[in-house]
């Protein structure tokens, strides 16, 4: 198995806590939770998130993304293990921590009775400083539902409307747990701009997906979260390289049914080689060298090449390469 | 961890601010609690028109009926104008009608029930021909003979006297009213907190506002209050239908009632918190809230007087909040009483809410 890792910036030695450049917004170590002394949902996790920067928590359903975040979050109380939210922690600075954050919790059902200006009027009301409603309501392009009842919103648009009560709250962090799920991809790319729109004003986020894309585009850097651990952290290009190498070849062939791939896995350049539903994947750095050599192979054997393409690896191939498994096999 | 110095807490994104007092949160969940009610017709009809629509039915089912006149079919012939003289002149005229037919007719319209008696007459004296399985013609046998005998000039031996009595203040509508306005404050108290927490919790909306630096005690205050404005708008309506279309009349003072409707909110609100304190579906809490009012309903004289179940219970009837609730209403509005001599039932209300509100705090799940 794979060694946890812990964060920091590799160049430097010392703790970068009280670095005055880089100063540490979100903090924990040894985090466990188990739910009534059985099911155990975060196993030993350590977790250093930085001001500024957009951090991810990337896994299957019920890798324990959520239940780290509600620690956090300050709203589970962890079994064991040590949270630091801004230099604070939960059990002496709740109120103050809570004035700093804004958290967007996985399928809150807002009341539907009220409208979009009401809820965020609500929600603004329980800050000492919060932003105004109506900048919030504009950045999140709500105005013209403003007046809407929350019952009668589209799912984008309410997703926007839940992440809209996390912003009015003028916080130093954002957490959002899972907040592009199930949304259509154009909605998808609006929370993704009012996730980086929050950034450039030097908020820190953090969020939780499921979805490798999303984590891709979006994060600095990110964590890998199987089974309540932690099997791969960094940047998503540090992670990409690191694991699977640049490249991934895909390729068919017919007449071959049992082929074990052994002849694959000794052609220039391919680190490894995986089979699945007769789809040979193969991780290469090199494809120009690698390819020529895969067709000359082929053709030695006398076999037909059904497909063939070759893409750049991504981060569902570091996780299936991590465990075998793909990322929404459920 | 060891804590030498506070960090320099991170510089968060800078934008133009608000400000908001210590009330600000407060005030916004309740407007927002009135406003979500508001547009919830079902709520308006269950808290509002419902009571109204209940008093309404009850009271004309058990409305004053004008004396009912007893008709009487008297044989054609011999002395039967006599008779029926006799009957006009004694004092039970007015609730005696008496035709005079031929006694084919009379025993035709006897047997379709058009009348209660037949009265023959014979030389032996004046016969009655009534149904004993009927009683209104037992009754009208007995009335017929009474008012026969007096107008022929009986002595009685003790002179009575009697007074038909359906003044306000002493109908079923006046015992009515007073219990409708007990029991619609438990049902909202209970449905008003105890459903609409649960719901809240099922939607992880109790849970996204614990994540906010909201006050809890806010929270709570501004659901108190919201039951406290409705129980005016209830109380205010139902009395004032009372006093209206059944004129009853309110012997009390207004804020003796109002006082004691407060209570009763507020009471009913702690124990619907307590029902709701666990629950995570609003299924459960249905049930459970069901389970709490069900008991009421039926011993706590609502409908009826619980004076008619067998004397053990009513120590345990008389301690459920809302029998306590319904006879101080009832001794306010009704008899005039003061706050004063309700101090024991005001007492139980006390200690049902204080409680129940107390375990609730304890017990209560934000998630």
């Amino acid at each position: 198995m794979l060694q946890r890792m812990r964060f920091g910036c590799p160049s430097r030695s010392t703790p970068v806590r009280y670095d005055l450049n880089v100063s540490v917004a979100v903090q924990c170590q040894g985090l466990r939770k188990t739910y009534d002394g059985k099911v155990e949902a975060v196993r030993g996790l350590d977790l250093e998130i930085f001001t500024g920067e957009c951090f991810g928590l990337l896994g299957p359903n019920g890798a324990g993304k959520t239940t780290t975040i509600e620690i956090l979050e300050g709203l589970l109380e962890p079994t064991s293990g040590e949270v630091e939210v801004l230099g604070r922690n939960w059990q002496t600075h709740a109120r103050e921590l809570r004035e700093w954050l804004g958290i967007s919790l996985q399928e809150t059902r807002l009341s539907e009775k009220l409208t979009v200006r009401e809820t965020l009027q609500l929600f603004s009301s329980f800050y000492q400083h919060p932003t105004p409603v109506n900048v919030v309501l504009e950045e999140l392009s709500l105005q013209e539902k403003a007046d809407s009842l929350v019952g009668k919103l589209s799912g984008g648009q309410k997703q926007r409307l839940a992440v809209a009560t996390a912003l009015v709250a003028n916080p130093k962090i954002l957490f959002l747990d899972e907040p592009t799920t199930g949304l259509d991809p154009q909605s998808r790319r609006q929370l993704w701009d009012i996730v980086r729109q929050f950034q450039k004003r030097n908020g820190t986020v953090l969020l939780t997906t499921h979805y490798m894309d999303e984590a891709e585009r979006l994060c600095d850097r990110l964590a890998i979260i199987d089974h309540g651990q932690i099997i791969a952290a960094g940047t998503p290009s540090e992670l990409i390289e690191r694991l699977t190498g640049h490249h991934i070849v895909e390729f068919a062939v017919s007449d071959r049914p049992a082929n074990n791939g052994d002849a694959w896995s000794k052609l220039p350049g391919v680190q490894s080689v995986r089979v699945e539903d007769g789809l040979f994947s193969l991780r290469v750095n090199e494809p120009h060298e690698t390819i020529p050599a895969l067709l000359a192979e082929v053709q030695e054997q006398r076999a037909h090449l059904v497909h063939l393409t070759t893409r750049q690896a991504s981060l569902e191939d570091v996780f299936v390469q991590l465990t075998g498994r793909h990322l929404r096999e459920e | 961890m060891a804590t030498i110095e506070q960090p320099p807490v991170a510089t968060g994104p800078e934008q133009a601010v608000v400000t908001n007092g210590r009330w600000a949160g407060y005030a916004r969940l309740l407007q927002m609690r009135m406003l979500e009610l508001w547009r919830e017709p079902e709520v308006i009809f269950w808290v509002f028109v419902f009571p109204l629509l209940l008093a309404l039915g009850l009271g004309i089912a058990f409305r004053e009926k004008p004396p009912d006149v007893t008709p009487v079919a008297v044989v054609a012939g011999w002395k039967a104008n006599e008779v029926v003289a006799l009957l006009q002149r004694s004092h039970e005229h007015a609730s005696i009608r008496a035709e005079v037919l031929s006694a084919a007719a009379a025993l035709d319209g006897f047997r379709l029930g058009k009348y209660a008696l037949v009265v023959s007459m014979d030389d032996a004296g004046v016969h009655y021909r009534y149904d004993p399985a009927r009683p209104e013609s037992v009754l009208a046998r007995t009335q017929v003979n009474d008012a026969l005998e007096d107008a022929a000039g009986r002595k009685n031996p003790i002179p009575t006297a009697s007074t038909a009595s359906s003044e306000p203040g002493a109908r079923y509508i006046d015992f009515l009213i007073p219990g409708l306005l007990g029991m619609n404050l438990m049902n909202s108290g209970m449905w008003g907190v105890g459903f609409a927490l649960v719901e809240m919790r099922q939607r992880k909306l109790l849970k996204r506002f614990v994540a906010t630096p909201m006050r809890r005690s806010d929270f709570l205050l501004a659901l108190v209050s919201s039951r406290l404005a409705l129980m005016l708008i209830e109380v205010a309506l139902l009395l004032v239908f009372g006093v209206l279309v059944f004129h009853v009349r309110v012997e009390g003072s207004v804020a003796s009632i109002l006082l004691i409707g407060a209570l009763g909110a507020v009471s009913f609100g702690g124990v619907g918190l307590l029902t709701a304190s666990r629950a995570q579906k609003i299924e459960s809490v249905s049930g459970l809230i069901n389970l709490v009012m069900m008991p009421m309903w039926i011993f706590s004289g609502v409908f009826f007087s619980y004076e008619r179940f067998p004397k053990v219970f009513l120590p345990a009837i008389r301690a459920l909040p809302l029998t306590a609730l319904n006879d101080a209403l009832r001794a306010i509005i009704l008899q005039g009483d003061s706050l004063t001599s309700q101090l024991g039932r005001i007492a139980v209300l006390a200690i049902w809410g204080g409680v129940s509100f107390v375990l609730a705090l304890r017990w209560f799940r934000w998630s």
